[in-house]
């Protein structure tokens, strides 16, 4: 296949990509959108085997069919609670890859630099000026090798030896600037790559329980990353210089650790911001790869993967009216005076008074939050929904945007749970019903539901968006016993008079919930 | 401890301190209970009924004063039930003791105990034993049955084939406990309430209560309602004037007035004045629930109902809640058994009167031959202190063309500026960079554009599978290894190899993971 194929093959997959992203907008045509993803990507790859410059195809197919025997597997298997630690994991598989294939364009980078001063060398006294002159002698050459010139074929040999892949090729005719740039490109590619496999890794170990979920520094905080970063411009100077890989190799550890600690300090409860700038920075990494490669497709995935990724942190830095500065940097602002002191006290209540409450109740909105997706409570909450529905009350959910550990993972593990996605409701749809509503249940969420938001200045999340439930005629409160959320702070909620405590797993409240209702 | 209950003197009254249903509860804090016989006769409790709860039915007042340790009733004592009570002995009742000196005097002569229901203080952990607000709480709701009582016409508005009915017009009068009990009785009838006070912090209450807060364009910076436990303070004469002339301007329209205005300690505002009942319309009905302390308006006569010259019906009943005597003895006795199991917080039938508790402390009025009233101020503040809300002014049009205009400009210099920088640096880069570079600098920034215009475009809900198919998209990573994998070093194979299977595993993962979500999502 000639290379206007090639191209056009890569248009199309461009479009249908961005079919994919844009059928995302409702719940139907999301349905349609995956398949133009597939069909993109399958014309990608198509094209790409078929068509110049990749060798070894067999290999490559062989290798795809075993990667994707695994990635199947993984697919089937997974747990919808398990969708974060899902998504982190394959960002680093994405941030890896980009790491190797940066330093294959080194090493084929460094064939190149030797081929071209080889030929300039026997040709120095021909060609005056030849680091301009050399790239197009050479992108002649070749023309004409592929033409079928004997002479020509028996020149490239003579260059560059017998099987000479088309990558190579293009790298040796590439000029001094190009090759500076190049340098620059595969340089990026390599940090953003590494930064994202190791912060993708730590991510997925905080999500999945195997690394503590809280927020861990090494001593010297933030100053190690700024020296590790400040490293990695050195060793970018070094390289433009000297083109060493050990150049690379220095940075490539300073990436690794600026990954690993930036996500190490970073709480469970931020993940949301995390996961989706780890989701950015694979897209961002695959887009430096396709700068290194004059690979435009991977330039335009990259760029729509990359501008996805960082919208999703903005809009999840917005819902928690935080800045993404202060999420990277970890931990919570300091606040201005003393939190506002809190009277009364939390006041119990048993399975058989939230059953009668809700019998009673016309209208009934679920707060769902991290709490139901730990205690897998999804299950028993839908048939709760389903119980109170068939009744011909008015259930609804009330989703915060970064309730969970994802962005949408409460919209998902409802959807899972067959609750159907149309009373499944975001913050600003259903925060003003809350007054006209009968019974609020909460489940397993604190500071999205936290009126200390909104009343007290001082509090640490002043001023952060909330669900306010409070404004309900009554709210319950399952939660597994008194203490803070995430942040740390004091919920008065809790100690509101139309607040009453439901202790206990979230599960099997409501499991006891159940049978209750009639 | 043994409790006693008696049967209350007053003449009229009909409530007792003590139900079957209370006693049973505390003798599961370990006391045991007498009564007077008769106590509950009035208020629907029969002697049988306390007898079967296991309370011992006492033939006199003084048997049970005498039995007792801890005697509880209802009204203030009378000097002469006083007498009947042993030194060291509790009595819990409502007391007054600002109004009642003499009272306080003869039971530190005494030496008993008096703990006064009336000043249990206001804080939230209290209100379980807040008799005041539990016996408002049903003056409220009388007060607009004995209107409806009164009123010749229906409250709810309606239209029959016989004629249309007008709904009737309530106005209440301070938005107290019983204000509140009484907007939401009025408005459920289905009369159009209004309501006032004078604190404006309540507004919000009133509003939620289904009635509307009669605004008084008055800029005078109140008492904070904090600052006196959440009652109302005396207001300025400007206030009043202001308050006053509102409500003539009211007068006519209304058809039932129900006040409950009351300061602390003081004399009943008079807010409802001879020549606003003059204005009113013929049947209507002023009900004075504040008539025991002279009455919100002029003409109240306590504990009687008086018609005037032009037919207005003035009510002026005290006993409102000895009127539901079963449903306020019920409430009062279990405020009466909360302050008992505060009282014995072991549970074990021993009382233990903390003095150090905030409650305990600001109830009892006199203690071992002292009077310990008026009590030190709690420590714990009885509502958080209101912060100044700031009214979002109404803007006028030209005001908000004004800001819109404004947003518009300020908006455009934004892009402009943010233009002009991003398009001077990209410049800048053309000078230096190499044409093939820019040309995959073009593609490079238009597709962040497109994917910022998409990506805002996607659900919320549907931010998971956008992850995961974003994940799944960025494996095109794919094809950089797969364009390097030809080469002839085998290290550059083995690493490509690596890159391709990793990215095969994130393509079929990622796409499938991505469908199985979409396919949960449904619709009911």
């Amino acid at each position: 296949m000639s290379l206007g194929f090639t191209t056009a093959a890569y248009v199309v997959a461009a479009v249908l990509f961005i079919l994919s992203l844009g059928g995302l907008s409702n719940q139907e045509s999301a349905k349609r959108a995956v398949w133009y993803g597939i069909a993109g990507m399958a014309l990608a790859i198509v094209a790409t085997l078929g068509g110049a410059g990749a060798g070894l195809w067999w290999l490559s197919v062989l290798l795809i069919l075993v990667g994707g025997v695994g990635g199947w597997v993984v697919a089937t298997r997974v747990q919808m609670t398990e969708m974060p630690q899902l998504v982190a994991a394959m960002h680093s598989l994405v941030g890896l890859a980009a790491v190797f294939i940066g330093f294959n364009t080194h090493i084929e980078l460094g064939h190149a630099i030797a081929i071209k001063d080889a030929a300039l060398q026997k040709f120095s006294g021909m060609l005056a000026g030849g680091d301009t002159v050399f790239p197009q002698m050479f992108g002649l050459l070749v023309e004409a090798a592929k033409s079928g010139d004997a002479n020509a074929v028996a020149e490239l040999h003579a260059m560059v030896g017998t099987a000479p892949s088309d990558f190579l090729l293009s790298l040796v005719k590439k000029t001094g600037a190009e090759i500076a740039i190049l340098r620059v490109e595969t340089f990026l590619g390599i940090f953003i790559g590494a930064v994202t496999f190791t912060g993708s890794v730590i991510a997925f170990g905080k999500l999945a329980g195997k690394v503590d979920g809280k927020a861990a520094k090494l001593p010297g905080g933030h100053v190690l990353n700024a020296s590790a970063a400040a490293l990695s411009l050195v060793m970018l100077a070094v390289y433009l210089q000297t083109g060493s890989v050990w150049a690379l190799a220095v940075m490539t550890i300073a990436a690794l650790f600026i990954g690993y600690h930036l996500i190490m300090g970073i709480g469970g409860a931020d993940m949301p911001v995390v996961v989706s700038m780890l989701n950015s920075y694979s897209g961002w990494a695959a887009a430096a790869i396709g700068f290194s490669l004059s690979n435009d497709l991977l330039i335009v995935v990259g760029a729509l993967v990359g501008s996805s990724g960082a919208i999703l942190s903005y809009i999840m830095c917005k819902a928690m009216n935080r800045s993404f500065i202060s999420v990277i940097l970890g931990g919570f602002g300091g606040t201005t005076g003393p939190a506002m002191e809190i009277s009364g006290e939390q006041v119990a209540i048993d399975a058989d008074g939230v059953a009668s409450a809700l019998n009673d109740a016309d209208s009934v909105i679920i707060v769902p939050g991290y709490g139901m997706a730990v205690a897998q409570a999804q299950q028993s909450v839908s048939e709760l929904t389903r119980k109170l529905r068939a009744k011909g009350k008015n259930v609804r959910f009330a989703i915060h945007p970064v309730a969970g550990r994802l962005p949408g993972h409460m919209n998902v593990l409802l959807a899972e749970a067959k609750v159907p996605y149309d009373i499944v409701l975001e913050m600003d749809e259903i925060n003003e019903d809350f007054p006209e509503t009968d019974v609020v249940i909460i489940i397993g969420s604190n500071d999205i539901v936290n009126p200390a938001a909104q009343e007290d200045p001082n509090s640490p999340i002043a001023g952060m968006p909330v669900l306010e439930v409070w404004k309900a005629r009554q709210v319950f409160v399952s939660k597994r016993g008194q203490g803070t959320g995430y942040s740390g702070i004091e919920n008065p909620l809790f100690y509101k008079d139309n607040t009453r405590m439901f202790y206990g797993d979230a599960k099997k409240s409501i499991d006891q919930l159940l049978p209750l209702i009639d | 401890m043994k409790i006693g209950a008696i049967k209350e003197t007053f003449a009229g009254e009909n409530r007792v301190a003590m139900t079957p249903d209370s006693a049973l509860q505390l003798q599961k804090l370990g006391h045991s209970c007498l009564i007077e016989a008769g106590a509950g006769a009035n208020a629907g409790y029969t002697d049988a009924a306390y007898t079967a709860a296991g309370v011992t039915v006492l033939a006199s007042a003084k048997e049970v004063a005498d039995a007792a340790d801890v005697v509880v009733k209802v009204r203030g004592p009378e000097p002469a039930e006083l007498d009947l009570l042993h030194e060291g002995e509790t009595l819990i009742s409502f007391f007054w003791p600002a109004q009642n000196p003499e009272l306080l005097e003869q039971a530190k002569a005494k030496g008993v105990t008096a703990v006064a229901m009336d000043m249990v203080p206001r804080i939230s952990r209290a209100q379980k034993m807040d008799a005041l607000s539990s016996m408002a709480n049903i003056a409220g709701y009388r007060a607009v049955i004995e209107a409806a009582n009164n009123f010749p016409r229906f409250f709810t508005g309606q239209v029959t084939a016989a004629g249309k009915v007008p709904p009737a017009r309530v106005l209440v009068v301070g938005a107290g406990v019983a204000g509140l009990a009484a907007i939401g009785a009025s408005v459920s009838l289905g009369a159009i309430t209004y309501a006032f006070d004078v604190r404006p912090e309540v507004a919000e209450q009133i509003n939620s209560m289904g009635a509307e807060f009669v605004f008084l364009d008055f800029t005078e910076t109140q008492t904070d309602g904090a600052a006196t436990g959440g009652y109302a303070a005396p207001s300025s004469p400007e206030f009043r004037e202001a308050q006053l002339k509102k409500f003539r301007e009211l007068a006519p329209e209304i058809d039932i007035v129900i006040t409950t205005a009351l300061i602390p300690g003081r004399p009943a505002p008079k807010l409802w004045t001879e020549d606003m009942v003059g204005l009113m319309k013929r049947g209507s009905v002023i009900i004075d629930l504040a008539a025991e302390r002279g009455g919100n308006c002029d003409l109240t006569v306590p504990d009687q109902k008086i018609v005037t010259d032009n037919g207005v019906t003035i009510v002026g009943y005290t006993d409102f809640p000895s009127r539901m005597a079963t449903q306020a003895s019920n409430l009062y006795s279990n405020n009466i058994r909360h302050m008992l199991a505060d009282l014995t917080p072991g549970k074990d039938g021993v009382i233990n009167h903390n003095m150090e508790d905030d409650v305990i402390r600001g109830a009892t009025v006199t203690k071992a031959g002292e009077i310990t009233y008026p009590p030190p101020p709690p420590k714990i503040q009885a509502i958080a202190a209101q912060k100044p809300k700031e009214a979002a002014k109404e803007l006028t049009a030209e005001e908000k063309k004004a800001a819109e205009t404004a947003a518009f400009k300020a908006q455009t210099r934004n892009q402009v500026a943010l233009i002009a920088i991003s398009g001077g640096l990209l410049l800048l880069a053309g000078l230096f960079a190499p044409a093939s570079f820019m040309s995959h600098f073009i593609v490079f920034v238009l597709s962040c554009f497109i994917g910022f215009q998409v990506i805002w475009n996607v659900a919320h809900s549907l931010h998971t599978p956008l992850m995961a198919i974003t994940n799944a998209i960025s494996s095109i990573i794919i094809l950089g290894a797969l364009l390097q994998i030809g080469s002839g070093n085998w290290l550059v194979i083995v690493l490509g190899a690596l890159s391709v299977l990793m990215a095969g595993v994130n393509i079929f993962g990622g796409f499938l993971v991505t469908r199985r979500m979409l396919a949960m999502f449904q619709k009911s």
